[in-house]
This record gives structure tokens, C-alpha cells and sequence, in this order.
């Protein structure tokens, strides 16, 4: 395989509690530069936990979160979007009553490079051509599938080095998630680091090189995803579910 | 007097008052919308616009100096409530936060009435703004005051819509009150956006109180809480945490107001707060979230 690139997040030993249940339990993962890497694992495994953590929404309790050499754990989330990480949320979490443009205006919100903003809006509508014609519609009268493809673009918007993504599938018609994964792979082509939440395992390896299986708040286990993909006895014990 | 001339009065009379609801309403939601918080003490800062407009004049002010003065001393007044009384409070629970609001108001309350007595005092208005206009010979007439808060209030709701839908701070404002957590995740600075909504609803809530008092002819410490709770009903009609609601509910309420006591008899229009209550009830009962808000459910 190539050369290995620099680790651009490193997550050692992370916890984090939810009042008195012990949500993480020392999680530990690397994300390479340019590299996909999935999260997956049965609900209430972490996956969601340990993005949240990432982006400065939960406070971790033990643990490190270093990105780009600086350790990043517990600071502030608008802070640590301004460092380079945006995440797309599950559930997408658009802000409904305002329109399309102005939920794309807001995911640049912590950049002052008025040219490059412009640069990327025309990037956005390449990638997800269906936002320029509802640019100025409410965002909450789109489809699944259309809001979907815009809480990428908004988290895209921050320009970020790292893009965490939160169940991009979920509640999106089967066509729209190919087309919504194939624009993943099309970001990924132009080197875009990205740490993927996927419930769906065929899709989030299929697009990811490496991934992290968690099952209760712990790393069970991680490869490469087409090893991951070929040991089906391991994906029928860690998931549950057959895909 | 025609009959016509009779409604146009009314009508002019509805606006006004309309406006005064309207700007009060649109400051609490404001708040409400990034704090989910019930600001109480938003009367109490118009109290402060027009003691400050009444003291500076006193003192030999111009009177739209001491206006602009007003507007900023309140604005002044709902950044420190904001910075001492509600950001220690900001995670604790609805009940703490509510409780903390309603101490705020009596603690201002009460300093103004050991500083300056519970006894009104004059608010000295420019002759120009007390001059009445007359229409169809004398059939309508309204205050130069009337027309000022008419028009004030236009042009800074105009502002505000500005600021709301074409500025990142106010598209900021409105993003962190429909998802707090999702305003983070973009990277708003949410600390910066509630000092912000505190100082904006603050200024407004200034404006209401020196354009409420003008219309009255006096001030006191207590005189915000009629209007507060006029605005509360004014924005749970249009939809709480909703600034286009607050302003539809401020002009429905004003005008609910004046066309009970216009158009129906005495009898029945010395109920006239009683009438309006029963509309707020309605409202809580068959559309809690408001007009402009239908399918929301509202935590007070």
C-alpha cells in the first residue's frame, strides 16, 4: 500500500460519562491524513459518543484527543471547528427555519475569507447540484435526502481538515444514500480526511480504508476494511446483523 | 363624527398601541430564543430607558441625546443582568432559572423605589411631541407621540429584520434558538451570541419603555410590569421564541385591546383585561404554540 501519511487525529485512551453510566471506556484511534476511517458497532456501542467528544460537545473525563500535534479535548467547540474538524450530526440537525443559503453561510461562519467562501459554495453545488435550486427555500421543507446532502455541504463550508460524519444515511431514500456515498467518494478522491458513523457496515466499508468495531464503549476490533469485510463470522459477532 | 372617521380612529389608536406590545414582545422572544429563559426583568429595563431619558432632561439634556442615552443605558442594564444574574445560572435547572429571573425583577424594582420612590414622577416630553394632528375636521386626532412610536417602531423592526435574516450574528441568533447544540457544531460562538440577544432585546425593551412612558406622562419603578406581561400575552399569541410572532402578537393584542373598548359596550369592555386573558387561555389551550408556530409545544 503507499507510503503511510502523518496522523492528523489521534484519540488515546478516551472516556466519557453520561452522569453515572460510563458512555466510553477508553477508546483508542488514529486517523491518518487523506485516510477514511469508520466507526461502526451496534447502537449505544459509542460511535456517536466519541464524535460528539471530538467536536467539544461532550466533555471527555479521561483520555486525550490530540489533532495536528494540539491536544483539543474538552476545549470549546466553536474553537475546535476553527482548528479544522466539522462534523455533519446524526439526525443531519439542520437549522429548519432558515433557508438553504443561509444554513450554507452558517457552516462558514468561523471564516473570514470572503473569495474562498465563494469558492467553496461553487464546490458545494458540483458536489450536491440540487442545493443550488433550493437555495432559497427553508431547510426544513427539503427531503430526507436533500437535507441530508446539505448538512454535508454545511459542515464542508468550514472548509475543515477533518470531516466527521455522523450516520449519513440514515432516514435517506436508498437512491439518495448511493448517490450521497458516491459524492463521500468523490470528496475522498480529492484527499478529504473523514472518520465515518455508519450503521449500514457494507456501505461505511466499502467506502473507508481502515475501520474501528465498538462494542460497548471499547475498540473490540479494527483493520483494514476489506479484511473486516471478508471475516463475516466477526461482523455477524460484533454487529448482530447481517447486511 | 362618521362612523368611518370613528374606525380610522380606532384603527390609528390599535397601531400605537400595537407598537409599544410589538417591541416589548420582540425583546423577550429574543432572549427566550437563545436562553430559553422567561426574562422577567425585560420591564424592568424599559424602567431604566425611561428613568434614564427623565434624569438626563432633567439635568438640561437635549431630549433626543437623552433618548439615544436611554436606549444605551438599558442596553447597558441587560448586559450586566446577563453577565451577573443568568450566565452563573445558565445550566441549571428551568425552575432555578426562572425563579432567578423573577428575583431580578423585584431587586431592580426595589432599588428604584428606595432610589427614586414608588410615586410617579413627570416624564418630560418636548412640546412638539405634545402637539395633537387632526384629520376630517377635528374627527381624528392623534399625538405627535402616537405618530413617533408609530414610526419609530417601524423603522427599528425594519433593523431588526435586517439584522436577523442578512447578518451571520443575527442568522447566528435565530440558528442557536431552533438547535443549541447544532450552532455549536458549526462553530457559532454561542457566549458571544447571547451577550449579543441581551443587548439587542435590551435597547428594544429601552425604546419601549421611553416611547411607553411618553404616552403616560410618567414614570415609576414598577411601570414595566403591566407592559411585560401585555408582551408575554403578545408573544405567546404569535408564537414564543418567535421575533415574527412577537410582532404579530404585539399588533393582534393592541388591537384586541382597543377595538373590545371602541366597539362594544361598557358593560362588557370593562372586562377588557379579563377578555384578554381568556384569548391567551384559548390560545394556550387549542394552539400553545402560538400562530406562527402551530405544531411546537412550549416550555415556559
Amino acid at each position: 500500500m503507499a507510503t503511510p501519511s502523518p496522523v492528523l487525529l489521534s484519540v488515546e485512551n478516551l472516556e466519557v460519562n453520561f452522569g453515572a453510566v460510563r458512555a466510553l471506556k477508553g477508546i483508542s484511534l488514529d486517523v491518518h491524513a487523506g485516510e477514511v476511517v469508520a466507526l461502526v458497532g451496534a447502537n449505544g456501542a459509542g460511535k456517536s459518543t466519541t464524535l460528539r467528544t471530538i467536536s467539544g460537545l461532550s466533555r471527555p473525563r479521561g483520555g486525550k484527543i490530540i489533532f495536528d500535534g494540539k491536544p483539543i479535548g474538552g476545549i470549546a467547540p466553536s474553537r475546535i471547528v476553527t482548528l479544522g474538524i466539522a462534523q455533519s450530526p446524526e439526525g443531519r440537525r439542520l437549522f429548519g427555519g432558515l433557508t438553504v443559503a443561509d444554513n450554507l453561510r452558517l457552516g462558514a461562519c468561523t471564516r473570514t475569507d470572503k473569495e474562498a467562501i465563494v469558492r467553496d459554495s461553487e464546490r458545494m453545488f458540483m458536489l450536491f447540484p440540487i442545493l443550488k435550486q433550493r437555495l432559497k427555500q427553508l431547510a426544513g421543507t427539503l427531503s430526507g435526502g436533500e437535507q441530508q446532502q446539505l448538512a454535508l455541504a454545511r459542515a464542508l463550508m468550514a472548509a475543515p481538515r477533518l470531516l466527521l460524519l455522523d450516520e449519513p444515511s440514515l432516514g435517506v431514500a436508498p437512491l439518495l444514500v448511493r448517490h450521497i456515498f458516491s459524492a463521500l467518494a468523490e470528496l475522498k478522491r480529492q484527499g478529504m480526511t473523514m472518520l465515518l458513523v455508519e450503521q449500514n457496515i457494507t456501505l461505511a466499508l466499502d467506502l473507508a480504508d481502515r475501520a474501528y468495531v465498538l462494542r460497548t464503549g471499547q475498540v473490540a476490533l479494527s483493520g483494514r476494511s476489506a479484511e473486516l469485510r471478508d471475516s463475516e463470522r466477526v461482523a455477524q459477532a460484533y454487529l448482530g446483523a447481517a447486511t | 363624527m362618521t362612523q368611518l372617521d370613528y374606525i380610522l380612529q380606532q384603527i390609528v389608536n390599535a397601531v400605537s398601541l400595537g407598537s409599544l406590545y410589538a417591541l416589548v414582545a420582540v425583546g423577550l422572544s429574543i432572549v427566550f430564543g437563545v436562553l430559553k429563559l422567561t426574562n422577567f426583568a425585560h420591564g424592568d429595563v424599559m424602567m431604566v430607558g425611561a428613568f434614564g431619558v427623565a434624569l438626563l432632561v432633567g439635568i438640561g439634556v437635549p431630549f433626543p441625546v437623552a433618548v439615544i442615552c436611554g436606549i444605551a443605558a438599558a442596553a447597558v442594564a441587560g448586559f450586566l443582568i446577563e453577565r451577573i444574574a443568568y450566565r452563573p445560572i445558565r445550566d441549571a435547572p428551568d425552575v432555578a432559572r426562572l425563579l432567578t429571573s423573577l428575583a431580578v425583577t423585584y431587586i431592580i424594582e426595589n432599588v428604584g423605589i428606595l432610589v427614586f420612590t414608588s410615586s410617579p414622577r413627570n416624564f418630560p416630553l418636548p412640546d412638539i411631541l405634545n402637539t395633537s394632528w387632526e384629520m376630517s375636521n377635528g374627527a381624528i386626532t392623534f399625538t405627535s407621540i402616537n405618530l413617533l412610536t408609530i414610526a419609530l417602531t417601524f423603522v427599528s423592526l425594519l433593523l431588526l429584520g435586517w439584522f436577523i435574516t442578512r447578518t451571520t450574528t443575527g442568522l447566528g441568533m435565530r440558528a442557536a434558538a431552533e438547535d443549541m447544540s447544532a450552532a455549536h457544531l458549526v462553530g457559532l460562538n454561542v457566549n458571544r451570541l447571547i451577550i449579543v440577544a441581551f443587548i439587542v432585546a435590551s435597547a428594544y425593551a429601552g425604546l419601549a419603555g421611553i416611547l411607553w412612558a411618553a404616552q403616560a406622562g410618567v414614570v415609576q419603578p414598577q411601570m414595566g410590569f403591566t407592559p411585560l406581561l401585555k408582551a408575554f400575552v403578545a408573544a405567546i399569541i404569535g408564537g414564543f421564541g418567535s421575533i415574527a410572532g412577537a410582532l404579530v402578537g404585539g399588533y393582534i393584542l393592541g388591537a384586541l385591546e382597543i377595538f373590545i373598548v371602541a366597539f362594544l359596550p361598557s358593560s362588557v369592555s370593562s372586562y377588557r383585561d379579563a377578555i384578554v386573558f381568556a384569548v391567551l387561555i384559548a390560545f394556550l389551550l387549542v394552539r400553545p404554540g402560538g400562530l406562527l408556530q402551530p405544531n411546537r409545544e412550549i416550555k415556559l
